[in-house]
Parts: C-alpha cells; structure tokens; sequence
C-alpha cells in the first residue's frame, strides 16, 4: 500500500469504512467536524446511511436504533456534545447495543476551549452516564494507531455488545502524518453473534459462557422486547432481586472476563527503568522523546503506553520490575489517569503527576523538567 | 373496519399481564385501536417495530408482540428515526405522552416531522404527567389544577395539531378514546401514510388529572370527550361562537412531501452512478 498524508480525524474516518461501519449518525462540534463531513461524502456511495441529527442527544439515539436493526455503528462528537450522549450512552451499555462513540477531546470545563486540546474527558468516559454500568475507553498516539483502534473499537462493540468510546485528544484528531494503511484483506473484523435458533426458543438476554448474549435484529424474525429498565432474560422489565443482581453482574462480568482481550498498553525502555511514565494520547509522544533524552543524560527511565483507558489496564503497572523507585504521570487535565494509577499503586511507589491544562500539548522538555524536579513553566509538578 | 379481531394474536399475554395503567385510563383504547389498524392493514407481526418513550404511554410497547423498544424519556424519534433508517421496510409506530413527545421530547418532535421520515408518531395525551404522580404538561390548559401548579396553570398549553402542521408533519389528526371507532379509522390511514404522521390521541387520566381538576369519573370522563370535541366535517357549518371552547377531531393535514428514506435512497444511486 502506498503512504499517505492522513489527519487523525481522517484516519477514524477511513477506519470506521474499513471497519465495516454502515450507519454514522453525528452534529456539528469543534474538533471532531472532519469525521462526520467525511462520513457524508463517502458512506452513500459505499451503500451506507449517513445522518446529521437535530442534537447528539438525538445522535446516540439513533445509532442505538439503527444497531438494534443490525447496522454496524458509529457517531463522532467533542466534549459538549459528549456530555448530552451520556443518558442515551447509558442506555446503550444497559441493553448491549453495540456502537462507537469517537469524542475528540478539547478544552473544558463546559465550552471551555472549543479549538485546543485536552485530556478532560478520561473519567467522564468511565462514570458519565448514571449507574454502575461497564464501558470500555480506547486512546491512540498516531494517526496509524487512530486508524487501528477505529476498527478495535467496533470489533470489542460487536464482540462484547457494549458501547465503546474513542478517546482522541485534539493535537491527535488534527494531526497530519505519514501513513501506510493496511490491506483491507489483512483486517480482522468482528461482528456480534446472532441466533439461528428458532424465534420460540430465543431469550434474548440470556447469560451464557462468555456472558455475552446472542443479538438478533428487528425485522429479522425474533420479535422480542428492549428496554433500559432493569430487565429478565426476556427483555422484560422485573426488580426481583435475584433477576436484578444476574444482569448487573453478567454486564461487568462480560467485560471484566474479557480483560487480557481488551487491556491494550506498550512498554518501552522498562528491562532496566528505575523511573517509569505512564502516558497516552499525544502525550506519549513526549514522554517517549523525554526518556530517550533522560537516557542519555544517564537516567534509566521506562515508558508505560496506555492504549486501553477504560477498563483500566492495572495489569500494566501490576508487573512493573522490582527496580523501579518512581512513577510520573503527564497529562492535559487535573490528573484524572494518576488516581487511577494511585489507587493501583497502592502506596507502593512514589507516583507524582505532571499537569498542564493551558490548551497547549505537554512538550518533552516539560515532562524531563517535571522529572528533574526543576518545576516547569506551565506544566505543574506536585 | 372489522371490530371482533383476535387482539390475544397481537399480545405478549404468557408474561406481560395485568397492564399497569389504572382501572379507567384510556390508554388500552388506544392500544386496542392501534392493534385493530394494523390488523386491517394486514402487516405481520415481524415487520412492525414499536418505540416507545417514558411514561405511562411509555409501557404500551412492553405487551405487544411486534420488535418493541422501551426508550428514554423524549428521545423515542431519535431512535425510531435510526431503527426506520436501517430498516425502511418496518412499519415503525413511536409512542409518545404529551409530557414524553412536546416537552423533553421537543426538540426531536419538531425535527423528526421537519425531515418527513415514515413513522407513525402517537401522542397519548392526557393533559397531565400520570406515572410521576401528576406534574404539569405542556398540554395542561390553562387554569387546571396538578401536583406542580397547585394553584392553577399560569402557562399557556400547546395545541399538538399546529405544533406538528407548522413543524412539517404530512398527516395530522386527532382521534379522542370515546370514539373508538374513529381512531381506528384515522390511525389506519396513518400508518399508511408515506411521511411523518401525527396521531394525537386524548386519553382520560381519571386517576390523577381527574382528581385534580374534580372531573368526575372515569366514565364521566369519556363522556365530556363527546360533549367537548367536534368532527371537523361538522365543524365546517358551525359558527365561531358554537366552536367555543370545543376541540376539534379528525384528520387536520394529509398531504404528500418528499420522504426522508426515499430521497435518501436516491442519494445513494446519484452517489453510485458517479
């Protein structure tokens, strides 16, 4: 395949087509515009349902919709309109309908900085919605890797039926770089499992091994009932304790079963690390420059990419080598990936956080000046 | 139309039963109206798909054996609007209350009738939030009585026929629960339709509206639906002064537009051509 000059936002774009998504329903919104315009232009001809709905209340809507009659789904939106998906998100993740939601995160509080980048929406993409559902959190470093985890995420949506959010920052959604696609026939594509039993026998959310229910379609014959009340294997709603505490444990059960499928994360430079970073999204990219720069200055530090956010990838910090002494985490927000890293950590480690939150990327120097201790000109050590 | 149809074929009776709407409330006309409809059009079962909203209109999907989706509070169209998108061949039925489809659900009401998609959107409306206990409505008229206006509605209410017609809806009507007969008629032409219907449907709420506001009982109710309302037919030879106060009924617009998934499917063969 030949190199081309991709944007971030190009790439979920090419992804999403790859990955086999035939229904986007989207609105307007400052970083994200790019995926939905493509998505315009090229699902119809590619014999796909493109949509621009009135609000992304109604976006989220209707890719639910359009999922639970067997289409493969998608809707891209930025912080705002993030926070209006999370009622219908929530629905989404209480009936199992599979679907992808691409937030391309810029600067908030509210409508914050609508054109630089953030990384304000980590534990909103966890605990957004109301009640204790399960949700799985994808975010890339590269526009290749955008293109990848595009298709990541509408196969863990298909396999695990659950929505799942693609966390991208600004910097990475309008980033242009070189990229080689791969070929379409070397991409691996998921769908969810439908039933081939006859329609009386179907119980739609019955719990099985992997606890994952089979998925008809409307139209298709099986004729049963969805709904975001607290339901039986039937669909039906029920608050019968025994029946309540089976579904609220077969949805986490189904994701947490699945963690060495879904924890994605790289480590770099670790064999010998006594410091490490753990970084994701273009922050990344500078903590691996600044590690390989401490290096050579003589300071044996390792990197932790998270690729994986949601469930949180303990694992990745739960096998760290027995010489590691400290850990920073740089990140565009408040430090929302630190508690998590904490609260793994346990107290184990020093675990500092490095925070910049000024609508600019966090550059190497910062995070070598964060790791020296020589405090920074905006990005804060504590 | 044929009245004595076998509605059980229609209903999730092994799981589903006793419905959950008060002795009285006019919400299982509407269902029996609607089930009778789509029997005299002789659609099967598995080519129906029903979405609902929140409320007590809300639990009508849950008994009745076609694709059924039990949605979030106003947001039943957005849904519908994807699930008939996908699927163009499914007669989609959306369910609504007056609070559910014009108030939360505002916003995707007027933009669902703006793009002209083929569904048949029911508003059951009882002037009143029912399964919240009785909260004011966008539908409650003015002066009446709920558990948020104590003292009366200061606000003005929505009339839903103007509401859809000034929004873009191709077929408006209101059918009332006392003329059974009518709504069957109306609901029929309805959901064959091609384009954005609109069925308003008044339905008694003795339980709560009709404490409230001292209406009497549940019977007392339907009968003022007769005292209160006029076929617009008959309507044409009164005088200003004999429609005061009275609702009208019947087919308010029945015209044809260009259908959202048809120009749709057009897009797609000028974007295949190319």
């Amino acid at each position: 395949m030949e190199a081309k000059l991709l944007m971030g936002n190009e790439a979920v774009a090419e992804g999403a087509l790859a990955g086999g998504v035939n229904f986007f329903a989207g609105y307007p919104i400052t970083p994200s515009n790019e995926i939905g315009e493509i998505m315009s232009r090229r699902l119809p001809g590619a014999g796909g349902k493109f949509i621009q709905m009135e609000d992304e209340i109604a976006s989220m809507g209707c890719i639910i919709g359009a999922s639970i009659s067997g289409c493969k789904t998608m809707t891209a939106t930025s912080g705002p309109g993030f926070s209006l998906m999370q009622e219908n998100l929530g629905f989404a993740a209480m009936t199992e309908v599979p679907c992808v939601v691409v937030n391309v995160m810029r600067g908030g509080p509210s409508t914050g900085m609508p054109t630089l980048p953030s990384q304000g929406d980590i534990q909103q993409a966890r605990w957004g919605t109301h009640g204790d559902h399960p949700i799985i959190a994808l975010c890339p470093s590269t526009v290749r890797e955008v293109f990848d985890l595009t298709i990541t995420s509408l196969n863990f949506a298909e396999q695990y039926r659950t929505p799942v959010v693609l966390l991208m920052d600004e910097v990475i959604g309008h980033l242009r770089e070189k990229v080689v696609l791969p070929q379409v026939e070397s991409i691996e594509i998921a769908n969810r499992t439908q039933p081939t039993c006859p329609p009386e026998w179907y119980r739609p959310f019955e719990d099985n091994k992997s606890g994952v229910p089979l998925m008809a379609s409307f139209g298709d014959g099986y004729r049963y009932h969805i709904t975001g009340l607290t339901h039986d294997e039937m669909g039906f709603p029920t608050t019968k304790k025994d029946e309540v505490t089976a579904l609220n444990h077969r949805l986490h059960r189904k994701i947490r079963q699945a963690f060495e499928d879904i924890m994605l994360y790289e480590t770099f430079l670790m064999e010998d690390a006594t410091a490490v970073i753990v970084a994701y999204g273009c922050v990344m990219r500078s903590a691996k420059s600044a590690a390989l720069e401490l290096r050579q200055q003589g300071k044996k530090v390792g990197l932790i990419k998270l690729t994986t956010l949601w469930p949180f990838p303990r694992i990745a910090l739960e096998n760290m080598p027995e010489q590691v002494q400290e850990i920073f985490v740089p990140e565009m927000n408040m430090g929302q990936i630190y508690r998590e890293v904490t609260r793994v950590n346990q107290g184990k480690l020093r675990v500092r956080k490095i925070t910049k939150v000024d609508g600019e990327l966090i550059t190497p120097d910062e995070i070598i000046r964060g790791i020296k201790r020589e405090g920074a000109d905006s990005a804060k050590r504590y | 139309m044929q009245k004595d149809i076998d509605v059980y074929q229609y209903l999730r009776h092994e799981k589903k039963f006793p419905l959950i709407w008060c002795a009285g409330c006019g919400n299982g006309i509407v269902l029996g109206s609607m089930l009778r409809a789509v029997d005299s059009l002789k659609i099967s079962k598995d080519r129906v798909a029903m979405v609902s909203g929140i409320g007590c209109s809300g639990r009508t999907s849950t008994y009745v054996d076609f694709n059924t989706l039990h949605t979030t509070h106003g947001r039943a169209l957005s849904f519908a609007t994807g699930l008939k998108f996908a699927r163009p061949e499914l007669t989609t039925l959306v369910v609504m209350g007056d609070g559910d489809g014009l108030s939360i659900g505002g916003n995707h009401f007027i933009h669902a009738a703006r793009r002209n998609i083929d569904l048949t959107a029911f508003i059951y409306n009882n002037n009143i939030y029912g399964m919240t206990g009785g909260q004011v409505s966008p539908t409650t008229p003015g002066g009446k009585i709920a558990s948020t206006a104590p003292m009366g509605n200061i606000e003005n209410n929505f009339d839903t026929i103007k509401v859809a017609e000034a929004c873009g809806a191709t077929f408006v009507a209101r059918g009332t629960t006392y003329d059974a007969d009518a709504l069957d008629e109306i609901i029929a032409i309805g959901i064959q339709h091609k384009g954005f219907s609109v069925i308003e449907v008044l339905t008694p709420c003795p339980t709560i509206y009709g404490r409230y506001n001292r209406l009497g009982s549940a019977v007392d109710m339907l009968k003022s639906q007769l005292d209160d309302t006029i076929p617009l037919e008959q309507a044409k030879n009164m005088s200003a002064e004999e429609l005061q106060g009275k609702t009208l009924t019947g087919i308010f617009v029945n015209e044809d537009k260009r259908e959202f998934c048809e120009e749709y499917e057009k897009l797609v063969q000028r974007a295949q051509k190319k």
